[in-house]
């Protein structure tokens, strides 16, 4: 197994999650993401790059925009899941 | 493959970068209007001047289609006291807001919002932006009129039987806007952030003439030459907070709010007042859980709030929904607090949706809370891992994740002193929206734009375009270029921490003559030793590396404005230990800075320097009074 020597992973690290079945590297998220978290990918036609992770504002753009339904899925980092609670039962849950 | 680590690990190398890099080239752009920041006032402005017949360039530092704290979305259209359904005068109303908060408020924009926004939404509709509730989704709701369809918010009481306040659907807003700048023929430039103004002879407090910019993804110099220049671009989003990541650390100001505008204009020598003006980020810091942060507090609007048992409490967020004598964030959650030492209530405590009327939870949970801006993926995202807000319970944070620090502040009200054109003490120079003193919120900054816009244009038809100054640019180049030249030293990040540290330290809850001179004295420190070693790696780091720099110049500029101050307010958050007399009478005014030959110069208006609101608004817009009755 090759390993490389990358720095520590930022906080969001992760965003947004592309599934590569449906994304068709079309780069709206890319164009209209505020703070320019992601970079087309060198393979035309591939799903983004996350690039500055640590810059995003979470403001969903990347997700609402995309006119691929299912190709990026929001991520929300751990601590930022917020909760709640079923009222019959009281059983509480995580998003 | 999405991520970089990924990307390394499949192909075995980091990725180049996509862009061409172009430090060295450079555009030249000449137009009659100039906008500086496509936010919602930025894009106001640029629609409004080219109706004029204006020939319209603006430039956006991110993208115009979602960009600003308005770009995902707005669900209040507030103060919309023209309205049919209002039930206030809009002069009195403007002279009401106006006079809130000490009298601090901005008379001029706080007119033209009153005046001129509902005028601005019912263009919006026309544009294509959503305002009425026409496919009768929630009929029955408190506040919809059957008639006009207009949802009627019931928020900020006492406001809430003014019918000031209409829910709108704002996702549709941004997109609408950019689609009619184009329509309109506006030359929109997007990922360019604008650096410096460029002024008449290179002088300051001359007239300015145009900007410099720098393309964010290439690095390509642009120079831009107009004959009126709209500063569009926000207040400064992050001073005091040290982080860097974590929600964007201002989760009510996007990343690219960065005091650029505040600088340019500062050393382009315009006129500040409001400058010392602080408040605790509430809310919006990005260590918290709140809607607007991305878990859920429930405690918002009309939600009733229950305790970890069920029991209600005797609160909600927004004081109006039946609960008149319990304030927002004061006494009434004081008071909780004890009671849940006490073990009369139990932690944490819940928005109890399924208790709600059917109507009231649909229009609260799928139009309010999904039009909120940023507010949309949240809703999307609990819905999607199955939250139903029939049978569910949101989690409200309120106590469980503690108070911010006092240190923890933002800059807000301070901003450019402008005229009855929305014109600043510079001439060519024109300001809206956030970037004006005392600004308001999203229909403050349309319609704020959109008059700042006829007001340039209308200037532009006699005004010349002034040659502009070889040296003014070439010595601005040499500015933005200087971080990529270097390989090492310090980068955006920890200048950005160092910046804040500072301004925690001396200009933040404890306020002393010494503490300021202090913290002018760090701030220069870090001006002459570490400004000069800041390096950037690629244009998008340029960018960030410059936005430091913009908020070192505004961390200076509050810092002189707060010791001219010599007095504490309780209006304008500000407390000093050396003066501590709150609100004396003689210090009952505005306090006013600016640069004259690179000098500080400290002056003072009185607080109706706008005068009489309806008066003045009249004189100053007959032709459009007698276009719009
Ligand atoms: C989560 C959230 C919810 C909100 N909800 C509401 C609501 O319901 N109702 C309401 O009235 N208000 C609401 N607001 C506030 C409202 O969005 C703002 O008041 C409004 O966007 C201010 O408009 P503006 O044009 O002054 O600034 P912005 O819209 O922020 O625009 C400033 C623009 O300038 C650009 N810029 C900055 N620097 C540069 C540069 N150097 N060069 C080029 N461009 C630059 C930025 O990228 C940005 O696009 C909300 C805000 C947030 C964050
Ligand atoms: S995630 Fe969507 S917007 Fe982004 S590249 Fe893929 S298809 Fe296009
Ligand atoms: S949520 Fe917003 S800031 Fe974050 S990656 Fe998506 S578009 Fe960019």
């Amino acid at each position: 197994m090759k390993v490389f020597a990358v720095p520590n992973i930022a906080t969001p690290g992760r965003p947004a999650v592309f599934n590569p079945e449906i994304c068709n590297g079309c780069n709206t998220c890319v164009d209209h993401c505020p703070s320019d978290v992601f970079i087309p990918n060198p393979v035309e036609g591939r799903c983004p790059i996350i690039l500055h992770p640590d810059e995003c504002w979470y403001c969903g753009t990347c997700v609402n925009d995309c006119p691929c339904p299912g190709a990026v899925q929001f991520n929300w980092p751990l601590q930022q899941r917020g909760y709640w609670k079923r009222r019959e039962t009281g059983r509480i849950f995580q998003a | 493959m999405t991520t970089f680590q990924e990307f390394i690990g499949n192909e075995g190398h980091v990725p180049a970068w996509p862009y061409a890099i172009r430090y060295d080239q450079e555009q030249e752009i000449e137009t009659d209007v100039l906008i500086i920041g496509g936010g919602i006032a930025g894009c106001w402005a640029a629609i409004s001047a080219a109706r004029k017949g204006a020939k319209v360039a603006l430039v956006e530092k991110s993208a115009t289609v979602r960009s600003g704290a308005g770009g995902p979305g707005c669900d209040h259209w507030c103060d919309t006291a023209a309205n049919p359904l209002s039930k206030v005068d809009p002069d009195e109303w403007a002279r009401e807001l106006t006079k809130s908060f000490g009298g601090y408020g901005c008379g001029i924009g706080r007119e033209i919002q009153c005046r001129e926004n509902y005028h601005t939404l019912l263009e919006l509709e026309k544009m294509g932006g959503k305002i009425r509730d026409d496919e009768d989704r929630f009929k029955g709701v408190e506040g919809r009129d059957d008639k006009t369809k207009f949802l009627i918010s019931p928020r900020m009481n006492p406001f809430h039987d003014t019918n000031v306040v209409i829910r709108v659907w704002g996702t549709t807003f941004k997109p609408a806007l950019k689609k009619e700048c184009g329509r309109l023929g506006v030359k929109i430039y997007d990922r360019i952030m604008a650096t410096g103004l460029l002024t008449e002879k290179g002088v300051q407090g001359g007239r300015v003439i145009g900007a410099t910019g720098l393309n964010c993804r290439t690095g390509e110099f642009m120079v831009f030459k107009s004959k009126a220049t709209i500063l569009c671009s926000s207040s400064g989003g992050s001073i005091w907070l040290m982080n860097t990541e974590l929600a964007g650390y201002n989760t009510m100001s996007p990343r690219a709010v960065s005091g650029d505008g505040i600088a340019m204009a500062w050393r382009a020598g315009a006129e500040f007042t409001l400058m010392e003006r602080s408040g605790i980020m509430g809310i919006t810091p990005g260590f918290k859980h709140r809607w607007y942060t991305g878990a859920g507090d429930a405690s918002f609007e009309n939600v009733p709030l229950v305790d970890g048992n069920g029991k209600e409490l005797p609160i909600v967020t927004e004081p109006g929904w039946g609960k008149k004598d319990v304030d927002r964030m004061g006494f009434g959650w004081s008071a909780i607090r004890e009671d849940v030492m006490r073990g009369k209530y139990a932690l944490p405590f819940y928005g109890d949706f399924p208790s709600m009327p059917a109507i009231e939870r649909k229009v609260t949970w799928n139009m309010l809370l999904e039009e909120e801006c940023t507010g949309k993926i949240i809703v999307d995202t609990y819905t999607e891992a199955g939250f139903d807000p029939s049978k569910d319970q949101l989690q409200n944070y309120a106590l469980i994740e503690g108070s911010s620090l006092p240190q923890w502040r933002e800059a807000n009200g301070g901003g450019l002193v402008v005229d009855w054109d929305l014109r600043t003490s510079l001439e060519g120079l024109y300001a809206a929206g956030t970037q004006l003193f005392s600004p308001g919120d999203h229909s403050f900054a349309a319609a704020t734009g959109r008059y700042a816009g006829r007001k340039a244009a209308v200037f532009t038809r006699t005004a010349n375009q002034p040659t502009a100054s070889k040296e003014q640019i070439s010595m601005e180049k040499e500015r933005i270029y200087a971080p990529i030249k270097r390989s090492n030293g310090i980068d955006w990040k920890e200048l950005h921490a160092g910046i804040a540290r500072v301004m925690q330290y001396f200009c933040s809850e404890y306020k002393t003559e010494s503490l300021f001179k202090m913290g002018l004295d760090s701030l220069h420190e870090i001006e002459e030793k570490w400004a000069p070693t800041l390096f950037a790696s690629d244009p998008h780091k340029l960018m960030r590396s410059l936005e430091d720099l913009s908020m070192l110049t505004h961390a200076q500029i509050i810092i002189h404005a707060s010791r001219a101050r010599r007095a504490s307010s309780k209006f304008l958050g500000f407390n000093r230990i050396d003066y501590p007399q709150l609100d004396p009478p003689e210090w009952h005014k505005f306090i006013t800075v600016k640069q004259e030959n690179g000098e500080i110069k400290t002056g003072e208006r009185i607080l109706d320097y706008c005068g009489n609101l309806k008066e003045n608004y009249e004189a100053h817009n007959r032709d459009y009074i007698e276009e719009h009755d």
